[in-house]
C-alpha cells in the first residue's frame, strides 16, 4: 500500500517523506527503495525497523515528526537525583513510574508506537498513552534502564518530552472531577428510584386498604434521599457557608436553603403526616443541578492556562566546569557559573557575555522584533534566545531576580486566589441571589403569616414558598448558557478557562493590544524592494548569498526572492550587526546596514524601519524595505470595536509603524512603545484604577504580568499546544478576526442568561400562587420543577445555538 | 400484593449492582481518558498482524 503511495507520488515529480510527508529537496536520502527528507527522519526509521516496528507507518500516513529542525540535547542533567525525584511521580528503588508531556503526539500511529515502547527498551515495563492530555504514563525497571535512557530514547525517534518542573496542580482537578463523577451517579441512581416509587402517587392509585404499602414506599424513598442529601448536594452546603461566612450571599445559599427544606419537609410529611413527601423534586434538583456544574466544568485538556515562565525555561543548562562541559538542573544555577548557550537557546538568568557571537534574539521577551547584536562585556537578559554559533556567558543573577523573571514577584501574581474568590462574587447568578434570598424569605414570612391561625397550614405555607422559589432555573441557566458559549468559542478555535471569563469578558469596556505577535504575524515579514529593478542573474546572486545566514532579516530575503538556481559561494564574510560580504562568480554582493553596505541612499529614510541594503560590484542597488505583516482582518477588528471600547496599543517595539498603526487604531486611541513587561503591567492597573474593566491581548513572556493583572487575558498563540504565558484564554491566531465576534457573543449570552431569569421567575410566580394558598401537593411540585429546570436548559442551550448562527460562529 | 414489595427489594438490589458498577469504572480511572481507548482497542496484536501479514504474501503468490 505505501509503496503504492510512493510511486503515485513519483510520477508527479514530488517527493515526500516516508517518514514525516514532507517535501523533500533536491538530494534525496534512500533506504529500502523509502526517501526521506534528511537524516534524522532516516535515523528514525532505521531505529523502528531494526525493532520490527514499522507497522507505525501502516496505521497512519506518514506519521513521524519532521527532524530536519532536530537539535541534539544533552540529557546528561537526568542523571541528578534530586531533579529526577521531582520529575518522577513513583518509585520503589527498582520500579519507577513517571508522566511525560508529548506535545508531539498527532495520530493513531504516535499512539501505537507509544505504547510499545518496551520493544526498543528492554527496561520499560509499560506505557500508556492519554492522547487527550498528550501524556504518556512510564513505568520502568531501575535495573535496566535510566530515565536518562528513557528520555533518550523518546527524543530519538521524534517525541522529544517536555520536561517541566511544575505540573502537579491537575491532580487536583481530576479528583474534583471524580468526586462529580460519584454524585452524579448517586444523585441519578436514587433520583431514578424514587420517582418509580413515587408513581402510585402520580398515578393518583387508589391505595386504601394497602397503607402498609404507601409506608414501606415512603420510607424507601427517605432511605434513597439521604445519599442524594448528604453526599451529592453537600457541595451546595459548603459553598453556601462558605459564602456565608465572609457576609456574601452567592448563589449557593438559596440552593441550599431550598434543597434543605425539600428535605426536611418531606420527612416530617412522611414520618408525622403520612404524606408523599418531595423526595422526587429534591433528587431531581440536586441530579439537575450537578449535571449542570457537569456541563460548565468543560475543561481543554491539552491547554495549559497557568504557565510561568519556568514552563518556557531550560531546566537544565549546560555550564563549563573548568575545561569539562557538564549539564546541571537550572535550579542548581549559581551567580558566577559559566554557561555554554547554543543555537535556538535561551539564556535561563541575566549573563554577561563572555564568548563568541552574541545574536540574542528577545522577541518573547520585550516583543522587539529582530535580534540585537552583543558585544564581549555586555549584559544578556534572562530569556534572550542566541541565534547562531555556541556562545559563553557568566551569570550575574539568579534565575528568579533576573530582569524578566522578577515580574513574577509582582503582587498580580501572588493573588491568584483572592482572585478566583472575586470572580464568583461579581457573577450575575450572585448579584441576583442576594435579592432573590431576601424576597424569598419576606414571602414566606408573610405566607405563613397569612395563616397564623392554622399552625399546620401556616408550616405548609411557609416551606412550600421556600420550596417553589428555590432558584433552580437561575442556577441551571448559567452553567447552560455559559457552558454552550464555552463550546462554541472553543469550536472556533477560543479556547477560555472556564465560564466565569465569558461573564467578565462581557463586562469589560476597554481593550489594550500588544503588537507584536499579537496584532502582526509572527515569523512572517512582508518585503518590498525599492530601487533599481534586480535582473535575473542579480537576484540568483542575492539569493545565494543570503542563503546562509540565520539572520531573520537574510531569511526574509531569502524567502522574498522566488529564483529558483542558487551558486556555491566563493568567498563568505558574514559580520554580526553590519552584513554579509559574499563573492560569487567573481562579483562582489554586500547586504546589510548603510554603513556597512557603504553607499548614502538617494531615497528618504527613517531611522527606525528595518532596512537591508544591497550593493553589487561596489554599485547601490537599493534596499529592502522589511516590515511586520498585520493580521488578517486587524483593521476590520479595530474599526467595530473602537465604537464600543477605549482601544490602546502597548509595544515593547520601537516607534518605526507609529504611523501604520495610527491609521488602524484612529486618533483617539493611545499607543505606546519601548513598554517594559513592567510599563504594561502599570499601565493596566492605572486603567483598573479609573474604573475600567480591561481585555489585555497579548503573546510573549513579556505580556505576562499585564495579562495577569487585567479583567480577562487573552493570548494570542499560533500553535495552541506551544507557547502562552498564564492566562484566562487563549486566542487561535487564525481566529484573530473573529474576535469582535466573540466579545458581542459573551455579551449575548449573559443576555440570554437574564431572559432565562425572567421566564424562570414566570414559575416561581404560578408555583407561589399554589403555596400562598398551602396547597402544594407533591404531584404538582413534581412537575413544576423539573420542567422550570428543563426549560431553562432548553431554552438557553437552543437560544445560544440559534444565535451562534446568526453571528456565523457555527 | 405484599409480591410487590419482593420485586422492589429485587429490583432496587439489581440497580445497586449497576450503581456498584458505575462507582468502580469512575474510580478505575475509566472516565479519565474518553478518546485513547478506542484508538488502541483498534491495534493488532503483533503476533496477528505478523501471520495476517504472511497470509496476505501467500495469497499474493498465489
Amino acid at each position: 500500500m505505501e509503496q503504492l503511495e510512493i510511486i503515485e507520488r513519483k510520477t508527479d515529480t514530488k517527493f515526500y517523506c516516508f517518514h514525516c510527508g514532507d517535501e523533500c529537496p533536491d538530494d534525496i536520502i534512500h533506504i529500502d527503495e523509502k526517501i526521506f527528507c534528511c537524516n534524522g527522519c532516516k535515523t528514525v526509521y532505521e531505529i523502528l525497523n531494526g525493532s520490527n516496528l514499522c507497522n507505525y507507518y501502516s496505521i497512519d500516513q506518514n506519521p513521524g515528526i519532521t527532524r530536519k529542525h532536530h537539535i541534539k540535547r544533552n540529557y546528561d542533567f537526568l542523571n541528578d537525583a534530586d531533579l529526577k525525584l521531582k520529575l518522577i511521580d513513583y518509585t520503589d528503588g527498582k520500579r519507577t513510574q513517571i508522566t511525560f508531556d508529548i506535545p508531539q503526539m498527532h495520530c493513531s500511529s504516535c499512539i501505537w508506537i507509544l505504547e510499545n515502547l518496551y520493544k526498543l527498551n528492554a527496561g520499560i515495563i509499560s506505557s500508556k498513552v492519554n492522547f487527550l492530555q498528550k501524556k504518556i504514563f512510564i513505568s520502568y525497571s531501575e535495573e535496566t534502564t535510566s530515565l536518562k535512557k528513557i528520555v533518550e530514547l523518546l527524543d530519538s525517534i521524534g517525541y522529544e518530552p517536555q520536561l517541566n518542573l511544575d505540573n502537579h496542580k491537575e491532580e487536583n482537578i481530576k479528583s474534583l472531577y471524580k468526586n462529580l463523577y460519584y454524585k452524579i451517579g448517586i444523585a441519578g441512581f436514587c433520583f431514578g428510584n424514587i420517582m418509580l416509587l413515587s408513581f402510585p402517587e402520580y398515578l393518583s392509585i387508589d391505595v386504601t386498604g394497602h397503607d402498609e404499602l404507601k409506608k414501606i414506599f415512603a420510607y424507601l424513598n427517605i432511605i434513597l434521599a439521604l445519599p442524594v442529601f448528604f453526599y451529592s448536594a453537600s457541595g451546595y452546603f459548603i459553598s453556601a457557608w462558605k459564602g456565608l461566612k465572609k457576609k456574601f450571599v452567592n448563589i449557593d445559599v438559596p440552593l441550599a436553603l431550598g434543597i434543605a427544606v425539600l428535605f426536611f419537609r418531606s420527612i416530617i410529611d412522611i414520618v408525622f403526616m403520612h404524606g408523599a413527601g418531595y423526595l422526587d423534586s429534591l433528587a431531581g434538583l440536586v441530579f439537575f443541578l450537578l449535571t449542570g456544574k457537569l456541563f460548565q466544568n468543560k475543561t481543554y485538556e491539552t491547554l495549559n492556562f497557568e504557565r510561568n515562565y519556568k514552563s518556557y525555561f531550560p531546566i537544565a543548562v549546560t555550564i563549563q566546569n573548568g575545561k569539562n562541559e557538564t549539564t546541571i538542573p537550572v535550579e542548581k544555577l549559581k551567580i558566577g557559573d559559566r554557561l555554554i548557550i547554543r543555537n535556538n537557546e535561551l539564556v535561563p538568568a541575566d549573563s554577561i557575555l563572555i564568548k563568541g557571537n552574541a545574536h540574542i534574539d528577545y522577541g518573547f521577551v520585550t516583543g522587539e522584533s529582530m535580534p540585537i547584536n552583543r558585544v564581549n562585556g555586555e549584559m544578556i537578559y534572562a530569556g534572550g534566545k542566541q541565534i547562531g554559533s555556541a556562545i559563553e556567558v557568566e551569570t550575574i543573577k539568579e534565575v528568579s531576580q533576573s530582569y524578566l523573571t522578577q515580574l513574577w514577584n509582582n503582587k498580580a501574581f501572588r493573588k491568584e486566589q483572592e482572585h478566583e474568590q472575586e470572580s464568583r462574587i461579581t457573577s450575575f447568578a450572585n448579584t441576583v441571589s442576594k435579592y432573590f434570598t431576601a424576597i424569598v424569605l419576606l414571602l414566606a414570612v408573610i405566607a405563613a403569616l397569612i395563616w397564623y391561625n392554622n399552625m399546620t397550614l401556616a408550616f405548609n405555607a411557609f416551606t412550600a414558598v421556600l420550596i417553589v422559589a428555590c432558584p433552580c432555573a437561575l442556577a441551571l441557566s448559567t452553567p447552560f448558557a455559559l457552558g454552550n458559549t464555552l463550546r462554541i468559542f472553543g469550536r472556533n478555535k477560543f479556547y477560555l478557562k472556564n465560564t466565569f471569563i465569558i461573564e467578565k469578558l462581557a463586562a469589560i469596556n476597554s481593550i489594550v493590544f500588544d503588537k507584536t505577535g499579537t496584532i502582526t504575524e509572527n515569523n512572517s515579514s512582508s518585503v518590498v524592494f525599492t530601487g533599481d529593478e534586480l535582473n535575473e542573474s542579480e537576484k540568483v546572486l542575492v539569493k545565494s548569498a543570503v542563503r546562509n545566514s540565520t539572520h531573520p532579516l537574510s531569511k526574509a530575503v531569502f524567502n522574498f526572492i522566488n529564483s529558483k538556481i542558487t551558486k556555491n559561494i566563493d568567498l563568505y564574510d558574514e559580520q554580526t550587526g553590519k552584513g554579509i560580504y559574499a563573492v560569487i562568480d567573481g562579483n562582489e554582493i554586500k547586504l546589510g546596514s548603510k554603513i556597512f553596505v557603504n553607499r548614502a541612499p538617494k531615497q528618504f529614510d527613517d531611522e527606525y524601519s528595518t532596512k537591508v541594503f544591497l550593493s553589487i560590484n561596489g554599485a547601490a542597488k537599493g534596499y529592502f524595505n522589511i516590515t511586520n505583516k498585520y493580521r488578517n482582518g486587524l483593521s476590520e477588528t479595530i474599526s467595530e470595536l473602537e465604537h464600543n471600547y477605549e482601544l490602546a496599543l502597548l509595544s515593547g517595539d520601537n516607534e518605526g509603524e507609529k504611523e501604520k498603526l495610527r491609521n488602524f487604531f484612529g486618533a483617539d486611541n493611545e499607543l505606546h512603545f519601548r513598554q517594559s513587561p513592567h510599563n504594561k503591567l502599570d499601565f493596566i492597573l492605572q486603567l483598573q484604577k479609573n474604573g475600567k474593566k480591561v481585555l489585555m491581548i497579548g503573546d510573549g513572556l513579556n505580556d505576562a504580568g499585564a495579562l495577569k493583572q487585567s479583567d480577562v487575558g487573552i493570548s494570542i498563540s499560533d500553535n495552541t499546544n506551544n507557547f502562552s504565558p498564564a492566562c484566562d484564554g487563549i486566542l487561535d491566531s487564525q481566529s484573530f478576526s473573529l474576535l469582535k465576534d466573540f466579545i458581542k457573543f459573551s455579551t449575548l449570552s449573559m443576555r440570554i442568561i437574564f431572559s432565562s431569569f425572567i421566564l424562570s421567575l414566570v414559575y416561581n410566580l404560578i408555583g407561589l400562587g399554589f403555596a400562598f394558598q398551602g396547597t402544594l401537593s407533591p404531584l404538582i411540585a413534581a412537575i413544576l420543577m423539573p420542567l422550570s429546570s428543563i426549560s431553562a436548559v432548553v431554552f438557553t442551550t437552543v437560544l445560544t445555538n440559534v444565535l451562534a448562527k446568526r453571528q456565523g460562529l457555527i | 400484593m405484599s409480591v410487590i414489595v419482593v420485586l422492589i427489594g429485587a429490583s432496587l438490589l439489581v440497580a445497586t449492582g449497576f450503581l456498584i458498577a458505575y462507582l468502580w469504572a469512575v474510580k478505575s480511572g475509566q472516565y479519565d481518558d474518553k478518546y485513547t481507548p478506542s484508538v488502541r482497542i483498534l491495534f493488532d496484536e503483533e503476533k496477528k498482524s505478523e501471520v495476517r501479514n504472511k497470509k496476505s504474501e501467500n495469497m499474493n503468490r498465489k
